[in-house]
């Protein structure tokens, strides 16, 4: 449960546009370094290959407006469907179904040509009307899409013709494009969404056997370029320890996503599989309730994350995966700086500040952590860490249908462990009544400025400067970024490696034919 | 005046009709437990269609499409009335019905107990005479020792202890999974499920092993074998004209137990192997808090070990006159 889901994207199909962080070029010279090793095996791949990917996400249902979960992102996301624009695996936003973009001087009308000849897997043709219904279906009422509030400032949507969608905003909206890549093209004739499909991507849906697997064939009537495949089948585990023995003996392929980092060691001195390290977007968040003693205390919260070593947790927990985060942006958004100085470790000054905060003798606060990994580990450090400043941490452990029901709705809580797996969630801290209660007036301004930017450029300025000052409020404490960390039979190549929205673009992943 | 024969027939129709009344009593008094304990749990069924970021309407639309916006005693009333109509409901979290899905994972769960059971039996029944006939010999002693080893050790351990050796060192067998086409491939299905299987026969054979055993030996020291032998029936004879029948009834309904325990129990061994069986559900549907998958999953679940207990008692009145007498006794 955790989060929503933020689409990243594919890598060699699409364009990229500029980078705005060295992060971003350092994920780069992580894609190349790999590419290149993997270079000699692309001679003999088979085309017709059937890649299987061990996951441990199965989607609830088939339908991302229906609260399906992360794994459909997963398994549909750039392969069954596609979207006007496409998250790439490096955190930029490129063209998908549309050909061509116009914004009006205003910013307040959009105009997309969609790209001509493109087809859906039952036949029909993709005309501008699907993509009114797509969108519709996402800002519907009975809609559970996460991304269903960015797209609120929508207010009218046209069709001139069946090549053009005309989209008006009752207020200037420079995340759209962003935000579109989110939302699926469906065909508005399609029925059951919930256990079906009819996109226009690169695979159709074989075959979903519930609890299991679900299987993806190629669509030879694709518009773009053929999948370097011929199947994809998405295996899917509760249990990571069957997924990796499923990963030592060959059922599967890939695995998406290595949650346990103790499992790492067996796979990367083996010259039979192949151990990459690309950037997530998942935080490990100490996060206060700002709302309440003593966590409303600025002094307080930044007390509390000097007092942490960081780096030893990450470490670990992680061994040598994993980056450290000063704030709550992660270095595939725009808006990366490097904060890591604010606040940095020193137990001296965390004192000091408590001191200053009132609390020089310390006080005991009620930690909820959810009980799956890494939170309970983590929760013990933090309680060996805060016990050296005379902080008295008391672990409550709670399921994560409790933390939705206690901490996120209800608010009933002083702090809090929980991961969020979004890309581009800084927009959270402009929002006072989201959970942790932050509340910082600048913040909201510049989060809304931003939006209504005229160009990317200063939108990314702002949100730099609210990045600035949710570190410097320390509005929670930012433990660490996971490493996105995938492992694979040295036999197959091509996958994606940041995994941004947990998408796992299929379509280039090749197989050496024996 | 009935002939003994309508005599016996009509006991016997009034004990399954009295023990069919009580099956339907427990699965009535099931459902009640089962519906009282889920709405215990902490957390909300609408959790597990939202993430973060949803906002107070989207949750709202979220609690009024699984119901948990309803009072318990309405929610309880909708419960009870699509039980008696034999509907399961609908999941909250895949919208689909949950008796489709609990019949998807039956084709995996009730082959799996089966053939599990069935390996039980064949190693444990003639490991068992063996080990009570030859007490005294070594290898008697060996069996009683190797099936107390058996007990003491969990399920979900000699499942990872052969995934080890079975599969990742020798790749005789794979190390979990399900074929995505199930048993339109039977071969693949009998594969995937060899180890699964092998698992549950040994651990459950530990312990038929000792009740097997303990019923033998009762039979070896009883009157009627020793008269038998007196009369002049060979030792072999004697136990298979009357040892059998007789030993058999006790084991009848330990195997009925031992049976229901391996459905329960397939959760553990599911989820070792990933295998998309009843357990693996009932664990994801607890995890989401979807009430009427948990519901159908223990109902159905409840149903067979009712259904099974059922059988085993039947039989045990089928091969032991003495127990239809009871029968009788307590009917009239």
């Amino acid at each position: 449960m955790t989060g929503n889901t933020i689409d990243s994207g594919e890598l060699s199909r699409l364009s990229r546009k500029g980078r705005r962080s060295i992060l971003a070029s350092a994920a780069l010279a992580l894609l190349l370094s790999t590419s290149t090793a993997a270079l000699a095996q692309d001679a003999n791949f088979d085309p017709d290959a059937s890649v299987v990917i061990g996951s441990l996400y199965e989607p609830q249902n088939l339908d991302n407006t229906a609260g399906a979960g992360q794994g459909i992102n997963e398994a549909f996301n750039g392969n069954v469907y596609e979207a006007l624009f496409t998250l790439t695996d490096a955190g930029d936003v490129a063209p998908g179904l549309v050909a061509e973009q116009t914004v009006s001087e205003d910013g307040l009308t959009y105009t997309f040509k969609l790209r001509p000849n493109v087809t859906f897997h039952s036949g029909d043709p993709l005309t501008a009307q699907d993509v009114k219904h797509s969108i519709e279906r996402v800002v519907a009422p009975d809609s559970k899409s996460s991304r269903k509030k960015s797209l609120a400032t929508i207010s009218e949507i046209q069709t001139p013709d069946d090549q053009t969608v005309v989209v008006k905003l009752s207020a200037r909206s420079i995340s759209l494009p962003y935000n579109l890549s989110y939302v699926w093209i469906v065909n508005d004739a399609a029925k059951d969404l919930n256990a079906g499909e009819d996109g226009t991507g690169p695979y159709r849906l074989d075959e979903w056997r519930r609890g299991s697997s679900l299987a993806l064939t190629r669509n030879d009537k694709y518009w773009g370029t053929a999948p370097t495949n011929g199947e994809v089948v998405f295996q899917y585990f509760t249990d990571a320890t069957a997924l990796n023995n499923a990963l030592l003996t060959g059922a599967v392929d890939v695995i998406t996503s290595v949650q346990s980092p103790d499992s790492i060691a067996q796979f990367k001195d083996n010259p039979d599989f192949t151990v990459t390290a690309g950037q997530s977007t998942t935080k490990e968040l100490l996060a206060f309730n700002d709302r309440v003693e003593p966590f409303n205390n600025v002094k307080v919260r930044k007390a509390i994350a000097r007092a942490i070593d960081d780096k030893k947790l990450l470490e670990s927990i992680w061994g040598e995966y994993g980056t450290l985060i000063g704030s709550f942006v992660p270095p595939t958004d725009p808006w990366y700086v490097d904060l890591t100085a604010v606040d940095a470790y020193d137990v001296e000054s965390a004192k000091a500040l408590l001191k200053e905060a009132g609390f020089a003798d310390g006080f005991s606060f009620k930690l909820d952590t959810p009980n799956y990994d890494p939170h309970p580990i983590v929760a013990q450090f933090l309680q060996s860490e805060l016990a050296k400043v005379g902080i008295k941490v008391e672990i409550n452990v709670i399921t994560a249908n409790e933390w939705y029901t206690k901490v996120y709705k209800a608010h009933d809580f002083q702090a809090t462990l929980q991961e969020h797996v979004n890309h581009r969630d800084i927009v959270f801290y402009g929002n006072p009544d989201f959970y942790w209660g932050y509340n910082n007036p600048e913040v909201v301004d510049l989060i809304k400025a931003s939006e209504a930017a005229a160009n990317t450029d200063e939108q990314t300025a702002k949100l730099t400067e609210a990045n600035r000052i949710i570190a410097e409020d320390a509005a929670s404490n930012w433990l660490y970024l996971y490493p996105q960390i995938v492992v694979s039979s040295s036999a197959v190549t091509g996958y994606p490696l940041n995994g941004l929205n947990s998408q796992f673009f299929a379509y280039n992943i090749k197989k050496s034919g024996n | 005046m009935l002939r003994p024969s309508d005599e016996r027939n009509s006991t016997i129709l009034a004990y399954i009709l009295r023990r069919f009344a009580i099956l339907i009593l427990s699965l009535l008094i099931a459902a009640v437990v089962l519906f009282v304990l889920l709405r215990l749990l902490p957390g909300d069924p609408a959790n597990a269609l939202l993430s973060v970021g949803a906002d107070q309407q989207q949750i709202e639309a979220a609690r009024e499409q699984v119901g948990s916006n309803l009072p318990l005693w309405e929610q309880f009333l909708r419960f009870v009335g699509s039980l008696a109509r034999f509907d399961l409901g609908t999941s909250f979290v895949s919208g689909k019905p949950v008796i489709e899905e609990i019949a998807a994972r039956l084709t995996v769960t009730v082959p799996l107990a089966l053939m599990g059971f069935a390996l039980a039996v064949a190693i444990a029944v003639p490991l068992g005479i063996l080990s009570a006939v030859k007490a005294h010999r070594w290898y008697g002693a060996a069996i009683s020792t190797v099936s107390q080893l058996g007990i003491a050790i969990p399920v979900f351990w000699v499942g990872i202890l052969l995934v080890t050796v079975f599969a990742v060192n020798l790749r005789l067998f794979p190390s979990g999974g399900y074929p995505r086409r199930g048993w339109q491939n039977e071969g693949q299905v009998l594969y995937a499920l060899a180890l699964p299987v092998l698992t549950i026969g040994l651990v459950m054979a530990a312990s038929l092993i000792r009740y097997i055993r303990s019923a033998t030996q009762d039979v070896l020291g009883s009157n009627y074998l020793r008269t038998a032998r007196a009369l002049g029936a060979s030792f072999s004879q004697a136990l298979i004209r009357h040892g059998i029948r007789n030993g058999a009834v006790p084991i009848v309904s330990i195997l009925g137990i031992e049976l229901a325990t391996t459905l329960l129990g397939a959760v553990v061994v599911e989820r070792v192997f990933a295998l998309p069986g009843l357990g693996s559900m009932l664990l994801l549907a607890i995890e989401q808090r979807d009430y009427p998958n948990v519901q159908g999953v223990l109902f159905i679940s409840t149903l067979l070990v009712l259904l099974i207990g059922f059988a085993a008692d039947l039989f045990q009145r089928l091969i032991d006159p003495r127990l239809r007498e009871r029968a009788t006794g307590a009917a009239t």
